[in-house]
């Protein structure tokens, strides 16, 4: 079982470099100013936000244990503090884990 | 230390769990970080400078994730071309460090914590990726993005959850790419 464990992660680690590598490659003939390089760039925002949305919204592990109005509560209050603390990234990420628990206490 | 990307973690983990061959696992997980190749087109172009050796840009993309990414995404405009990429290697061994470290942590300390400080612990990644990516809506094409892709997303999901954040990109990404070109010309 160890050795499996082993092999499994040589192979995602080999998974995951191959993305990123290959990306560097693709780089090396691409100008930043292009429009290639400008649909890319939309094409990984887009995607990132996607994974945090299906992160929120349909979580895995322990974060699907949380109910989605708990989950929305702590979302939408939590981009209220960003918004009005001039988008200050430290309240709202201390609060959003000090607000789950408690709301996933008490809901 | 090696894999260093979420998603395609869990699904090892899953596969692992199932029995799943080595060639699954492969492309089980090269599927779900297929995402890492845009973010690294769209990131390495503006850190690409012919005085430096190729072996860093080779060897730096392994920091690709999205804090690190979402940093130098927010940064790289105020540092000389020349030097972005020494700046990004900065930026990416200081969050793949305290990943591993965060890792070691929370692997011994999970057996102690009760399960609620454990719910709130999972939100705080997603709450911080999110208000990096609104804070990043600085023009229409990438706020088109960042919306299209929340909304795609979940979507998507209900078509096939495992394409759904890759599909959920490239319609999202190709729409805003169009509507920031139309509003440009």
């Amino acid at each position: 079982m160890s050795v499996n464990v082993v092999l499994a992660i040589l192979v995602t680690s080999l998974a995951t470099f191959s993305s990123r590598f290959l990306g560097v490659i693709s780089s090396e003939g691409i100008k930043e100013t292009s429009k290639l390089f400008r649909w890319f760039n939309c094409l990984a925002y887009s995607t990132l936000a996607a994974l945090i949305a299906r992160t929120i919204i349909f979580p895995v592990g322990v974060l699907s244990d949380a109910s989605y109005f708990s989950r929305a509560t702590v979302v939408l209050f939590c981009l209220f503090i960003f918004f009005i603390s001039k988008r200050n990234f430290v309240y709202p990420t201390v609060i959003s884990a000090i607000m789950m628990a408690l709301l996933s206490e008490h809901l | 230390m090696l894999t260093y990307a979420l998603p395609g973690s869990l699904v090892m983990a899953e596969s692992l769990l199932v029995g799943a061959s080595l060639l699954n696992i492969f492309l089980a997980v090269w599927f779900v970080n297929a995402r890492l190749y845009p973010m690294t087109v769209s990131l390495f172009p503006l850190m690409m400078h012919k005085s430096q050796p190729k072996w860093k840009y080779y060897f730096s993309c392994h920091f690709i994730a999205v804090s690190a990414w979402l940093i130098m995404k927010s940064n790289y405009k105020n540092i000389k071309k020349k030097h972005r990429i020494d700046f990004w290697i900065g930026i990416g061994s200081a969050t793949w460090t305290t990943a591993v470290i965060g890792t070691f942590i929370g692997f011994y300390s999970s057996d102690y914590l009760d399960k609620n400080i454990m719910i709130g612990l999972a939100i705080l990644n997603p709450i911080y990726f999110l208000c990096m990516m609104v804070g990043a809506m600085k023009t229409i094409q990438i706020g088109a993005s960042v919306i299209l892709g929340l909304l795609l997303g979940p979507i998507f999901y209900f078509l096939s959850p495992e394409w759904s954040i890759l599909l959920g990109g490239l319609v999202g990404g190709t729409i805003a790419y169009f509507i920031g070109e139309l509003n440009v010309s």
